[in-house]
């Protein structure tokens, strides 16, 4: 969304510029419009292009034949249908949605436990646990798949427990995936603040404990929101992760439609696709008109 | 409002000393201003007072209470930052309520005194405003009414007016020197520009290097400077190395020369003659006339600041008031003058 309206404000800018001739020569009038209208053209095309995967996605969910091919021979709504029916998909889509939830939250808080202690305290080493609480982002999904799965082992081995496949394991694991993108987001934004506005409400009478509450919370609630939301749309589409750890009948929605595409080529996966993409659209336009997401990231 | 009595504080970080044996009392309503350049220990000292850094020993006194491990949210000292840090998330009335909840001042009283605080800066209009739809004025108005409106024992601000452009920062600063004589504050105001400490404060403390370097009146400090370094800092001064030879007259080290001074002191070793008391004139006058040649001439529309490269190869700095053209005819550049100032003029430093 922060993307929609940058993009828009350059076209207004480009607008201006149009209509703006610094030099009203009768040639140059002619060639501004041209350039302005090349501009226009190639946003269009960008645009296109980027949200083509999106386009098509829904575009097939409501093609009538069981099998693609082009142009469809009719539209239906019966893969809709038949997606919120499966049960295999309906019980994904619950456990993503509780999975995410938790992962989400939990992982948040302890993201900004952890910015804060990163950049309030500067102890040693801080630098080198920041970096650590941000390299699963460069780790393969896969690669910290096995990883996790191969640790998991040895705890059932040392603990003689069932850790692999239960859903603690899941939830725990997508906690640490979802714990970089919080740390990301609230240390930057604490980057930003200045010091002197806690030290003001300190010196107002406020002990550290309310000034925490009061002030810094708060101040920080965009970054938040924006890392709740980031958090639960990683967890929620995390495919590679979850592979190895999901139990006989806890498969995530990810594991569900790929489980179902080895076998059946057919709109359903659109449909099923076409919900996951308005669900998740409907939860960022609902968080953007409370905190301006665009700010943040 | 308070006194406030400061004993040999002294901050060290590591091996490194950032403010020692500063002593200073301030009495019930004096603004005194802390002066000196970045690094010199004034705003350590002002965050000490507010309690944002413990002092590595020394004493400070709030009225009559020792306040020198107090937490900083008892110390009821209201404090102005340099970058105003206004609650970016609440109005400009939320923002003075704060410290009043935290006073536990009462609900009902809680509204009469935010009104009256920010009546008092002309911000009243605002109050439903957030922070960021306010000018850098007004936001420092605004922090102004917060600081006082929980009527601290001590008024402490930051270098208040750095960020302020320079036409408003007149304005601010006029406004909070009207604020502290009317509510009778006592007020400490860190600042690095000699001329806001000048036009503000009842006393100045000039620091450098984590000590006070003089303490006293702005005429005290700016017409007899204990030190080369106060002299030096505060305005400009144009120096003179040599001796005394007999009472009232001092020879200079580099050229022999001559000049008289006032005082009978013997264990002169440097003089100092400030710009301004320095004229220029084609014939010498007064007692004691130096001759030179002007080097260069810069109009500064209400003075005119004056090189001269004396014969002996030194160059003064003069500081002419601008009284139109002709009486400024004999200045100008690569012209034969005497620079001419009196022996009562003369600063002796004994360093």
């Amino acid at each position: 969304m922060g993307q929609l309206k940058q993009v828009s404000e350059l076209q207004t800018a480009a607008d201006a510029d149009a209509r703006i001739t610094p030099f009203p020569a009768p040639h140059r009038k002619s060639r501004v419009p041209w350039v302005a209208w090349l501009h226009r053209t190639f946003v269009v095309l960008m645009y296109l292009f980027m949200l083509s995967p999106l386009i098509f996605v829904v575009w097939l969910s409501f093609f009538k034949d069981a099998i693609l091919y082009f142009p469809p021979s009719g539209y239906t709504l019966s893969w809709y249908h038949k997606a919120v029916t499966d049960s295999a998909f309906v019980n994904g889509f619950l456990t993503s949605l509780q999975v995410a939830i938790i992962a989400s939250l939990c992982g948040v808080t302890l993201g900004v436990a952890a910015s804060l202690g990163i950049i309030r305290y500067a102890f040693k080493g801080n630098n080198l646990v920041n970096t650590l609480l941000l390299s699963p982002l460069l780790v393969p999904g896969i690669v910290a798949g096995v990883a996790i799965y191969l640790a998991y082992l040895q705890v059932e081995n040392l603990l003689d427990m069932d850790v692999v496949g239960t859903y603690g394991g899941l939830v725990l694991a997508h906690i640490c995936l979802t714990i970089p993108w919080t740390v990301r987001l609230v240390s930057a934004s604490m980057h930003g603040l200045d010091p002197s506005i806690v030290e003001a409400a300190r010196n107002l009478g406020a002990n550290s404990r309310v000034a925490f509450w009061r002030i810094t919370l708060p101040m920080l609630r965009p970054a938040i929101v924006a890392a709740t939301l980031f958090s639960f749309v990683v967890s929620f589409e995390n495919l590679e992760l979850s592979l190895s750890l999901v139990g006989p009948g806890r498969t995530t929605l990810p594991i569900a439609i790929m489980q179902y595409l080895e076998f059946n080529l057919d709109p359903t996966i659109a449909a099923v696709s076409a919900i996951q993409i308005l669900l998740l659209g409907v939860v960022m336009l609902v968080t953007d008109r409370f905190v301006k997401l665009s700010q943040v990231v | 409002m308070a006194k406030v009595s400061i004993d040999r504080l002294k901050k060290t970080f590591g091996s490194a000393v950032a403010v020692s044996d500063f002593s200073l009392d301030i009495a019930d309503g004096e603004l005194v201003a802390f002066l000196g350049p970045s690094g010199c220990g004034k705003t350590t000292t002002l965050r000490m007072i507010a309690g944002f850094i413990e002092p590595t020993t020394g004493t400070i006194r709030i009225g009559d209470d020792d306040v020198t491990r107090m937490p900083v949210h008892k110390r009821n000292t209201g404090m102005v930052f340099q970058r105003y840090a206004l609650f970016p998330h609440m109005t400009v009335s939320q923002n003075v309520l704060f410290g009043l909840e935290m006073h536990k001042v009462e609900p009902t009283e809680r509204d009469k005194r935010m009104r009256t605080a920010l009546d008092m800066v002309r911000m009243s209009s605002f109050h439903d405003r957030y922070p960021r739809q306010l000018s850098g004025g007004q936001q420092q108005r605004v922090a102004i009414a917060r600081a006082l409106a929980i009527q601290p024992r001590v008024f402490l601000l930051d270098e208040p007016l750095s960020n302020l452009d320079a036409k408003l920062r007149l304005e601010v600063r006029e406004e909070i020197r009207d604020l502290q004589r009317n509510l009778g504050l006592t007020t400490i105001f860190v600042t690095h520009d000699q001329e806001e400490a000048l036009a503000i404060a009842d006393r100045m403390a000039i620091m450098y290097d984590g000590k006070i370097q003089q303490i006293g009146s702005p005429e005290e400090l700016y017409e007899r400077p204990d030190n080369l370094f106060v002299a030096d800092f505060l305005g400009k001064m144009n120096f003179f190395e040599g001796k005394v030879s007999e009472a009232g007259k001092f020879i200079t080290t580099s050229h022999q020369r001559e000049i008289f001074i006032d005082g009978t002191e013997r264990n002169v070793q440097k003089i100092g003659v400030r710009p301004e008391r320095i004229t220029l004139s084609a014939q010498p006058q007064g007692s004691n006339a130096l001759t030179g040649v002007v080097d260069t001439a810069i109009y500064l529309g209400s003075i005119l600041d004056v090189r001269v490269r004396l014969d002996s190869g030194e160059f003064v700095s003069a500081q002419l008031p601008n009284r139109g053209s002709e009486h400024a005819q004999h200045i100008s550049e690569g012209a034969r003058v005497h620079a001419c100032f009196e022996p009562k003029d003369c600063v002796l430093f004994s360093e």
